[in-house]
């Protein structure tokens, strides 16, 4: 089926992400389109970024040829520095995950399934792969948003009732938002919700792009990015 | 007689890693907190048949992950590729690039090298626990998923959680900025990472440090790795010294 609109690119997927967290939360940004949340953070809402390298709070991406090896993000990217700064080994990084302490993590996916199943680390084609930290995110984050194009390359629909790629962690996803669709996973496995539409495309197009089963809220409304 | 941790040289401070050890390999990924002169060390004494145990087995020969431009990476790819490592056991083992794999990839692919995978958090308690005394332990991370397959799981509260086993080694070469005559250890920035943990959880613990002083230099407040962890310390050259560019 034909697209009746185009769809939203990674940054207003992005944008979208951030008007999620709110003044004060700790937040944990996974790699792809969740990385490029901290660029959309709504004024007024202050962020302490935590990451798997051993940090909490810091600056933005370091300027090129600026980096210093001690200072970098769980991408392996050269971060730079600001006051207020606390830094730990990797015990104390997950023991913060795992013990609840993380308010929201954004991660992107392969799948999602209708009762909030992930499934993002493991390429089946590929035969061997990184876990890294998605697992204990997705077990230990109070909040899990998943950030990803609402379809794979091909067009197969990354919103399915059971996953088939390898799970990173069940049940644990609050919220979907790609690039056509803002989606709640409901408590207690009741499902998918579409509460936001991207422009020009309705429920039924939405639908036809997601193999799990969409109710429709009845407040559905047009992504709002401010 | 004073005590003193201090090793000459590289070639000394792994000297009695045997055929069949085990070995955590500190750091993150990048070149921070990487006990690079240690790992080249070992390729040269030759060892074989070992097991590596770290976050990764070397991401940052094919990406530059974690180093600056410029500088060529150092990684485990030096031991895998001189044929001595058999076993891995990694959260981030394969490169980040699936068009550039690393040394690795290769040899797990040729079923030359054996894999463990364990989540990075699981990795990290693994070895917490083992450093203090605590055979296992219970964690929600990877219930119902793949990488619980075969373990013991059991409800607490209503949730799932995943019964993990402490995490030995024989040896663990680690990295840090600063260490005392003594052992004490002290790290920079994100630097930390594996370190820490692995001092304790290995029978044997080797120290790459940048700079190493009196006792007294460093603060007692500052000890990041008290040095009943750390058996051996040994200083890095300056930064241009043996042919190597190290950051």
């Amino acid at each position: 089926m034909k697209d009746p609109a185009p769809r939203l690119g990674r940054e207003v997927i992005a944008m979208r992400v951030a008007r999620e967290f709110r003044d004060g939360e700790v937040v944990n940004l996974g790699i792809g389109i969740p990385t490029l949340c901290s660029d959309f953070v709504p004024p007024g809402v202050q962020l302490m970024y935590h990451s798997e390298s051993g940090l909490l709070n810091c600056g933005p991406l370091a300027d090129e040829g600026e980096g210093d090896v001690d200072l970098i993000n769980a991408g392996g990217q050269f971060l730079s520095p600001i006051p207020g700064m606390a830094y730990f080994d990797s015990a104390e990084a997950f023991a913060m995950i795992r013990g609840g302490h993380i308010d929201v993590t954004a991660l992107g996916a392969l799948q999602v399934s209708a009762s909030g199943d992930l499934a993002n680390w493991f390429l089946p084609a590929r035969g061997v792969g990184n876990v890294g930290g998605a697992m204990d995110l997705a077990a230990g984050a109070k909040r899990v948003i998943v950030a990803m194009e609402h379809n794979g390359r091909d067009g197969t629909p990354k919103i399915v009732p059971e996953c088939s790629y390898p799970l990173t962690g069940k049940g644990c996803v609050s919220l979907i938002v790609t690039d056509i669709a803002v989606i709640e996973v409901l408590p207690g496995g009741a499902g998918l919700q579409l509460i936001e539409h991207a422009p020009g495309w309705d429920a039924a197009s939405i639908k036809s792009q997601t193999e799990a089963v969409l109710t429709v809220s009845p407040d559905l409304a047009e992504i709002t990015l401010v | 007689m004073p005590i003193d941790k201090t090793v000459s040289n590289f070639e000394e401070a792994v000297a009695d890693i045997s055929d069949g050890s085990v070995v955590m390999i500190g750091g993150f990924g990048g070149a921070g907190g990487m006990p690079h002169l240690l790992m080249l060390a070992l390729r040269d004494q030759g060892a074989r048949n070992l097991t590596i145990i770290g976050n990764t087995a070397g991401i940052a020969a094919p990406t530059g992950f974690g180093w600056p431009d410029g500088v060529e990476p150092i990684d485990h790819a030096v031991l895998i590729e001189n044929g001595q490592i058999a076993k891995v056991i990694a959260s981030f083992p394969v490169s980040g690039s699936v068009s550039r794999p690393n040394a690795f990839e290769a040899g797990f692919r040729a079923g030359k090298i054996e894999l463990e995978l364990v989540p990075q958090g699981t990795l990290a308690e693994r070895m917490r626990a083992a450093g203090a005394g605590i055979a296992a332990f219970y964690t929600p991370t990877a219930a119902g998923t793949m990488l619980a397959d075969g373990k013991e799981s059991r409800m607490f509260d209503g949730r799932e959680y995943v019964l993990e086993q402490a995490l030995h080694a024989d040896f663990a070469l680690i990295r840090a900025r600063s260490a005392d005559t003594l052992g004490n250890l002290a790290y920079a920035g994100t630097s930390r990472t594996f370190n820490p943990p692995m001092a304790a959880a290995a029978k044997v613990t080797v120290a790459e440090v940048d700079e190493i002083v009196e006792p007294g230099g460093i603060d007692p407040d500052r000890v990041d790795t008290p040095s009943i962890y750390v058996q051996r310390i040994v200083a890095r050259p300056p930064a241009s010294e043996g042919g190597v560019m190290l950051p």
